[in-house]
């Protein structure tokens, strides 16, 4: 996609878009951070912090898949980071809902599905910001 | 078996079901079968859809009747018949255990659809029937301002209320239709966060001792072990002290206590653990052995374990106490009493228990009074349906029993914390007996039954 940016200089990330999704990334984070340690202590606060934290995250998620839906439809074409952005946040979505259900289980009935999923999601949300902010310096340096 | 055809209930909670299916083993017994544990992403859930009773009743054995004798009441829950007949009824609604995660907020407002949204009652309402003719038409407060009183028990001229922060208890004489004055506490009860509130009482029969029933503050130890201490356990009170030591541990929720008539044994109706699949864990019905660990948290039915519970403890796993008797996963059982002749032949040896129904599997179970018969003073032989009809064929529930006692004029006295009223289901006449008119002249049954105490 980089190489696709490069080559057609697209419009940076809208500024509400970008606050969506670097929102969710640090809750994602908190949220593995909290499964790590419930999973290694039992102490059964972190898993409570855990369930919020991913809470937190799919709040901003939803709300950024929501954006990425209209700059899908109203992009020209619809392909590049506008879809690429959309099919990203659609699977950390699903997956971030599929983790709050596992976090909404009892005490250590949250593992290990909860960690990896968390895993899972957080690398992706990271691959989001990461993409989505690289059109900022591609748009500055135009 | 099932009179009650359970159709599906058209709750906000249909979205939310799985649609798995319950094939629902026949788990009664001491030897019930174990499915394997089931974590879906939402477990299957059936909220009862209340509707008021109208002109229908629950249904009765043949020739049995059932009358309403009270109706209108603040959250009845446990019943005690008095020496003189009298029957008191304790009302109120506990809990309150602050949400804990978003699971929980969301938990409690689809829960909440499935009871009664009238006021906590937090008093004790006391029912007379003067001439023995079935209608109670006497009705006043017996004492007020409780805190959600559960388990009650009459012994050596005390009333011991077991509201849901401390064992409290009234001077009582016979007869007597108000208390004479606030009631004198005999020991604070574990109460903190108190996610299962009620204290369920039974008073041993020399009335040196109480037993109060305490449920765990947790489904698993959700809200961590620090919150069990005390917890899922039946204390036995020295009733002159108020010293208590823990008599029973592992019994996750002991909603109900009763006194074996003859033995003097403690027995208890005990609600096991959720969200292990519909057909996990079962509720049981067991005698309570002094010292004995049954198992909540580390694992259920004996040593099948609960890896939900963390860290665990296998030398605890090893000890704990195989249940007597299985009454089927998440009845719901809230209610036990022992029977006695006077309820006629075939319900006369045995225990009655009340069952309050599911809401976590997505064909109900419960949501009636079934009778465990016994020979020799145990269970034996699968559970009889004695009052059904609390969900209607239509899907909708009207009534939710709770608490049973055994009116030894012969009568099943049956709390509904639904609609709010107190149910008695009457044994046929028996021709030869006359019906004694006074109060004096009520029937006794066989055994010393412990004055009017069933619990």
């Amino acid at each position: 996609m980089a190489t696709q940016a490069e080559r057609r200089p697209h419009r940076p990330i809208h500024p509400l878009q970008a606050f969506l999704t670097a929102g969710a990334l640090p809750l994602f984070v908190g949220g593995l951070l909290s499964d790590l340690a419930y999973s290694s202590n039992y102490q059964i606060q972190w898993i409570n912090f855990a369930a919020w934290l991913i809470a937190g995250a799919m709040v901003f998620t939803g709300f950024a898949l929501l954006g990425a839906l209209i700059g899908l439809v109203r992009a020209r074409p619809r392909r590049g980071w506008p879809l690429l952005s959309f099919l990203l946040l659609l699977v950390v979505f699903v997956l971030g809902l599929i983790n709050s259900f596992v976090h909404a289980r009892d005490a250590f009935g949250t593992m290990p599905q909860g960690l990896i999923l968390s895993v899972i999601v957080t690398v992706l949300a990271i691959a989001i910001v990461w993409i989505g902010f690289s059109s900022l310096r591609v748009g500055a340096t135009k | 078996m099932n009179r009650t055809v359970l159709l599906s209930a058209a709750a906000a909670a249909a979205l939310l079901t799985a649609c798995g299916s319950d094939p629902a083993p026949e788990q009664y017994g001491a030897n019930p079968n174990l499915p394997e544990q089931e974590r879906g992403l939402v477990p299957s859930m059936k909220i009862a859809d209340p509707a008021p009773w109208g002109d229908q009743r629950p249904v009765v054995p043949q020739g049995y009747t059932i009358t309403a004798i009270a109706t209108g009441l603040g959250i009845p829950r446990q019943t005690l018949v008095l020496a003189n007949g009298d029957i008191l009824v304790a009302e109120g609604r506990g809990g309150g255990a602050p949400p804990l995660r978003p699971k929980d907020l969301i938990a409690g407002v689809i829960k909440a659809k499935g009871t009664t949204s009238v006021k906590s009652g937090n008093r004790l309402t006391l029912l007379r029937d003067a001439n023995g003719d079935g209608v109670y038409e006497g009705r006043t407060v017996f004492a007020e301002n409780l805190n959600a009183p559960y388990g009650l028990a009459l012994v050596n001229g005390q009333l011991y209320v077991a509201n849901q922060d401390a064992l409290v208890r009234f001077a009582y004489a016979d007869g007597q239709t108000r208390a004479s004055g606030p009631p004198v506490k005999v020991t604070d009860l574990p109460s903190q966060i108190n996610h299962h509130w009620t204290k369920s009482l039974a008073a041993s029969p020399d009335g040196r001792f109480l037993y109060v029933g305490i449920g765990s503050n947790s489904n698993i130890t959700e809200r961590g072990m620090a919150a069990e201490v005390d917890r899922a356990m039946i204390w036995q009170i020295d009733a002159a002290t108020g010293a208590h030591r823990p008599f029973a541990t592992g019994i996750r929720n002991p909603t109900a206590l009763a006194i074996q008539p003859g033995t003097g044994r403690l027995w208890a109706v005990v609600n096991e653990r959720d969200e292990l699949g519909p057909n996990l864990v079962p509720d049981y019905l067991t005698s309570v052995r002094d010292g004995g660990f049954y198992g909540w948290p580390f694992s259920y039915w004996g040593q099948h374990v609960d890896t939900r519970a963390q860290p665990q403890d296998a030398a605890k796993v090893a000890s704990a106490i195989r249940p007597d008797y299985s009454l089927g996963p998440h009845v719901a059982a809230l209610g036990v009493a022992f029977s006695s002749p006077v309820m006629g032949a075939r319900f006369a040896d045995g225990v009655f228990v009340g069952e309050h129904g599911s809401w976590n599997r997505s064909k109900p179970s419960g949501y009636k009074v079934v009778f465990v018969p016994f020979r020799g003073g145990r269970p034996a032989g699968q559970p009889i349906d004695f009052v059904t009809g609390f969900r209607g064929s239509d899907g909708k529930t009207r009534g939710r029993p709770v608490g049973v006692t055994v009116d030894p004029r012969g009568a099943l006295i049956v709390a509904d914390d639904l609609s709010n009223t107190i149910w008695r289901i009457a044994p046929p006449r028996q021709a030869p007996v006359a019906e004694a008119p006074s109060r004096a002249g009520a029937p006794v049954p066989e055994g010393d039954h412990p004055s009017a105490t069933p619990y």
